[in-house]
Formats: C-alpha cells, sequence, structure tokens
C-alpha cells in the first residue's frame, strides 16, 4: 500500500491548489493541519476512508427513467444521506452504455445532471466489476489527500434493448475472439464452471439451487430489491433450462439500477456526521482494506477451471490491508451472477475450503442466523444486477447492515463487512472490507 | 458482429489453430501471444495444434445469441488439445446427451457463424466426439 502513494504524493504538495478544500464545503471549517497534509506519505497512510453516505435505486425495469434520472436519483439519496452539499471528484462505474443505451462520455453527462459544475468525474470499465473498481478508485483519490469528498456512482440501464441486445453487450466481457464467436454466453461459461465443479467435488444440483433460494429470500426482506419472492430448490430445478446445468433461477436478472456511495476522510465525516441528526448516533463505517486482482479474460486459458484466481489475489490484498482473516468478517456481499459463483467464490475467499463452497448455503452457513450471512441484500440474484452498479449496491448494503439500518434482514452485531464484485468469469475482482468505527 | 478484416485477420487462429510457443519457456499458447505471462519473453515460434482432444467441461446452450438461435440448443466445451492448452468450441454431430468429461473429440473445420449485416462467413472449429 506504501509504494504507489509514495509515486502518486511525490510531489503533490508542489501542484495541488490549496483552496481545493474550500471549494468541497466552504460551511465546513477544516483544520490548519488537513491544509497542509499533502507533504508525507506517513499522513497519506494514516488517513482514514469512511463511506459517509449512501443511495441506491430500486433494481427492475425503470421504463420511465433514462439512465441518467436512475443516477441523479441515486447520487442524491447518497449526497444526502451523508448529508454534504458539495462533492469534490466522481467517479462512475458503467459497464456498457455504449451498447445499452448508444451513449458513451457519462462522466460529464452525470456529472452534468446532478448539478456538480465542472467537477472532475471520470468513468470506469472493468465489465460487471465496474463498480467496485470506480468505489477503489474514489478510495484512492480520497486516502491521497487530492480531494476529500469524493461521489462514487454506478449505474447501468439494461432494458431500453431486447433481451437479445442485452445478451450481446454483456458477452463483450468474455473474449469475443476466442469465446463468444463461437456461439457461447455467460450462462455457458458459468455453466462450464459449474459442470467441472460438480464433476471433480460432487457439487449438486440442489447446492447451487440452495444458493438462489437463499438470495430470494434474503431479497424477500430488502425494498430495494428487483425480486423479493422466495423460491423453493424445487422451483430452481425445474426452471427453464439456460445452460445446463444451469436454469433461469440460476442466473441474476437484467436490470436497470443505480447507486451511490459518498466517501471521505474521516475528520471531514465527523464533522458532517455531527452536524446530521440522522448519522449522529450511528456508527462511521470505514474502509480498512481494498484489493483488485485480474486473471485471464478467457475462462478456457486457465489451468483451473473452477478456481477465480483474481478474487483470491484481490482478497487476500485486502485482508493484508485491514489486518483481518476471512473468520474476522462478519457479513459478505458476493457476485452471485450464477449460483455457482457464489460458490467458487466463497471458496477463493477462503471463507469455504476448496471445493466444499456448495455446502455453506445448503448448511445455512451463509444464510441470515447463520456464521457468515452472505447477500443479506437478495444479492444480485434478487436484487438485481444492474452490472456497472452492482459493485457499489454492494457497499450500500454493507454500509446499511453496519450502521444496523437493514430492517428484518440485519445482521445481528454486524462490525466487519467485505465486498466482492468481479468482472466477466472472474478476470478481474475487486474486494473491500468495511468496518463500524 | 464480425468485420471482413477482422474475419481475415484471425484466419490463422481459427482456420489453422496456430499457437505461439515460448522460445524461452517452451509454454505454448493459443491464440498465440506477444509476451508469455510465466517468464515475460518476447518470442514465440508458430505452431499449429493437434486436431485431436478432450473435453474438459461443457455445456448445452438452451437460450442463445441470435447468430446461433437457429443451431439451438448445442453443445459448447472446453477441449483440451495438450496438456495445459485449451480452446473453446462447439460439440457437434452427436447426442447431446451423451457428452461426458474426457470424451475424446476431433477438431473439424466448419462454419461457425455469419453475419447478416455485414455478410460475413466466419470458418473455424468445432469439436466432433471420435
Amino acid at each position: 500500500m506504501d509504494y504507489w502513494i509514495v509515486g502518486l504524493l511525490m510531489d503533490s504538495h508542489l501542484t495541488i491548489n490549496p483552496f481545493i478544500h474550500q471549494s468541497i464545503h466552504p460551511s465546513i471549517h477544516y483544520p490548519k493541519q488537513m491544509m497542509l497534509n499533502f507533504k508525507t506519505t506517513e499522513d497519506t497512510v494514516n488517513r482514514e476512508v469512511v463511506i459517509l453516505g449512501v443511495g441506491m435505486t430500486r433494481g427492475g425495469e425503470h421504463w420511465g427513467k433514462s439512465l441518467r434520472q436512475l443516477f441523479v436519483e441515486a447520487a442524491l439519496a447518497a449526497i444526502d444521506d451523508a448529508g454534504v452539499d458539495r462533492i469534490g471528484s466522481m467517479y462512475i462505474g458503467c459497464m456498457s452504455s455504449g451498447l445499452f443505451n448508444g451513449q458513451e462520455h457519462i462522466a460529464s453527462l452525470m456529472a452534468d445532471y446532478l448539478g456538480q459544475k465542472h467537477v472532475p468525474a471520470t468513468r470506469v470499465e472493468s465489465a460487471c466489476a465496474s463498480g467496485g473498481a470506480a468505489l477503489r478508485m474514489g478510495f484512492m483519490e480520497v486516502l491521497s489527500g487530492l480531494n476529500e469528498v469524493v461521489l462514487v456512482g454506478g449505474v447501468e440501464k439494461m432494458t431500453d434493448v431486447s433481451t437479445d441486445g442485452a445478451t450481446y453487450a454483456l458477452s463483450t466481457a468474455a473474449d469475443q475472439t476466442y469465446e463468444s464467436f463461437y456461439g457461447v454466453t455467460f450462462p455457458g461459461l458459468y455453466a462450464m464452471i459449474a459442470r467441472a465443479h460438480m464433476h471433480r467435488y460432487g457439487t449438486t444440483r440442489k447446492q447451487l439451487a440452495e444458493v438462489a433460494v437463499k438470495n430470494h429470500l434474503h431479497g424477500s426482506m430488502n425494498p430495494f430489491a428487483q425480486y423479493r419472492q422466495k423460491i423453493t430448490v424445487d422451483e430452481v430445478i425445474h426452471s427453464t433450462a439456460v445452460a445446463d446445468p444451469l436454469n433461469i433461477l440460476d442466473c441474476s436478472p437484467i436490470t436497470d439500477g443505480a447507486s451511490a456511495v459518498i466517501l471521505c476522510s474521516r475528520e471531514i465525516a465527523k464533522k458532517f456526521a455531527n452536524g446530521n441528526p440522522s448519522l449522529r448516533e450511528k456508527p462511521l463505517v470505514k474502509i480498512t482494506g481494498s484489493g483488485q486482482a485480474t486473471d485471464t479474460i478467457a475462462l478456457h486459458s486457465r489451468q483451473d477451471i473452477t478456481e477465480l484466481r483474481a478474487v483470491a489475489e484481490a482478497a487476500q490484498q485486502a485482508y493484508k490491508m485491514a489486518g483481518k482473516k476471512p473468520g474476522d468478517i462478519h457479513l459478505a456481499e458476493v457476485h452471485d451472477c450464477f449460483t455457482i459463483a457464489e460458490i467458487c467464490v466463497l471458496e477463493a475467499l477462503g471463507v469455504a475450503e476448496k471445493g466444499q463452497g456448495g455446502k455453506a448455503a445448503e448448511s445455512g452457513y451463509t444464510a441470515l442466523g447463520g456464521r457468515m450471512p452472505v447477500n443479506t441484500s437478495g444479492g444480485l440474484k434478487a436484487k438485481g444486477h444492474p452490472v456497472g452498479a452492482t459493485g457499489v449496491a454492494q457497499a450500500v448494503e454493507i454500509v446499511h447492515q453496519l450502521r444496523g439500518e437493514a430492517g428484518d434482514r440485519q445482521v445481528k452485531n454486524a462490525r466487519v463487512g467485505l465486498t466482492q464484485n468481479m468482472g466477466g468469469t472472474g478476470g478481474s475482482c475487486v474486494v473491500h472490507i468495511m468496518e463500524a468505527l | 458482429m464480425i468485420t471482413p478484416a477482422e474475419y481475415v485477420r484471425e484466419i490463422p487462429a481459427h482456420h489453422r489453430l496456430e499457437a505461439g510457443r515460448c522460445k524461452k519457456c517452451r509454454k505454448i499458447y493459443y491464440p498465440a501471444r506477444q509476451v508469455c505471462p510465466e517468464c515475460q519473453a518476447r518470442e514465440f515460434e508458430p505452431l499449429s495444434l493437434p486436431r485431436e482432444g478432450k473435453i474438459v467441461t461443457f455445456t448445452v446452450i438452451r437460450v442463445a445469441p441470435s447468430q446461433f438461435s437457429d443451431q439451438a440448443p448445442y453443445a459448447m466445451g472446453i477441449v483440451e488439445v495438450q496438456p495445459g492448452v485449451r480452446l473453446l468450441t462447439q460439440v457437434v454431430d452427436c447426442d447431446l446427451d451423451k457428452i461426458e468429461i474426457g470424451m475424446p473429440v476431433s477438431l473439424e473445420f466448419r462454419k461457425i457463424q455469419e453475419d447478416g449485416e455485414k455478410g460475413v462467413l466466419a470458418y473455424g472449429v468445432k469439436a466432433v466426439p471420435r
């Protein structure tokens, strides 16, 4: 963690405009030492990044709302939740507004429609991990001291195109020339992971279904979930076949949605929280670990088809930064784009033994009330999967849980949460660890 | 979406199964690469992959992309042609219920898809159980 900061800040005390802080929030008094905090790497390493506000739209088919309206709705919710009235910069996770909506350059569009004149805004793309990657960019910017208040959002509007159009857009997250070319779909790629996992480890069709059943049960308690109905193992196993052995109820849906968080330094967070009655009594949520990694984009290029190396690598980075082990995590939001994905992710995170991930949902270990609840929001499966927004929405859920605002789905005494967001079949992955202060 | 330029560019890989062997560590990559991820070497020698292999894993696609929908349901598998050298392709000319992991296959030259808009016929290999 020290290394990139050194590079980033080498001469930053010479180049950063000292008035940058004043433009963030004129009503806030900044202590003198904060105005001068660019000079040493030590200060930067010691800076703490807090998620002060969160917001999201409900997942669903928002035919009446545009891409920009969805984003602004989520961003305003986060801004209001945090109680900030100005932001220093923005990062926006979005996978494919070009293919879904024929609109690129959305960082500018979103800053414009959010009314944030002239703020720096950057779109971040890493397929379905775009939101997580954007969160990491915002984390790094606050950590660096470049800006004190950063908005990280994610948005995807997927239902303006036909299902075939959406399938095509999503397929561009695979290797177009050596995977999609031959007619494979994303359910097909994950189905091949599932088949290999079942063959090698004896994972059962029922164990796959248990993941979807659990996540729908959780989603039934989340007012922001796209699907709030409970389902049964039998319904999953007998739902329409998509790519054997995966059925439609093994797959996350096509979703319109947006999510946003406000990141700031702990010092600034305390001031805002003290002035905000709804936050004053709640713990601040700090990002204590961040990791990101890649793997081969093509599934067939991996030595072990069932192993998500990018997830394992990103998780190790995040655990190390946070000083945590898998057993220290109280709850997690993981990337269950397909039921098999949650199983393989839990193994890569070190939550389950290699090959034993199928037992986690089946035994109740990852259900609400279990040892480590996973996807209390309903996960991608039930909450919905607006691809670029998903990684940020995961953080929204963890913040609600760590603040004790999760209602019926509240995990008792939750102090440490983890988010895991991945692109494609695991070609990219971002992991964050968050703790209640 | 396949453009004529891409079609021509990919003939060595898709038609002839041309791969690259790292001159330093001897690892084989399909398709050929410019940098070896194992040893960082940048020199490769071309070779053609064998046209036989076995199925590592597979699926049956029942909901297909539009340019493949007339073929659905169809099987797709990851085929290992040499230890550690794999490619993804369709598994054809067989009973979809009889495909198994470990099954030996031959890779045969076939039409893969046609792009309606540009009229490009794209060819490659498909796996046929032996």
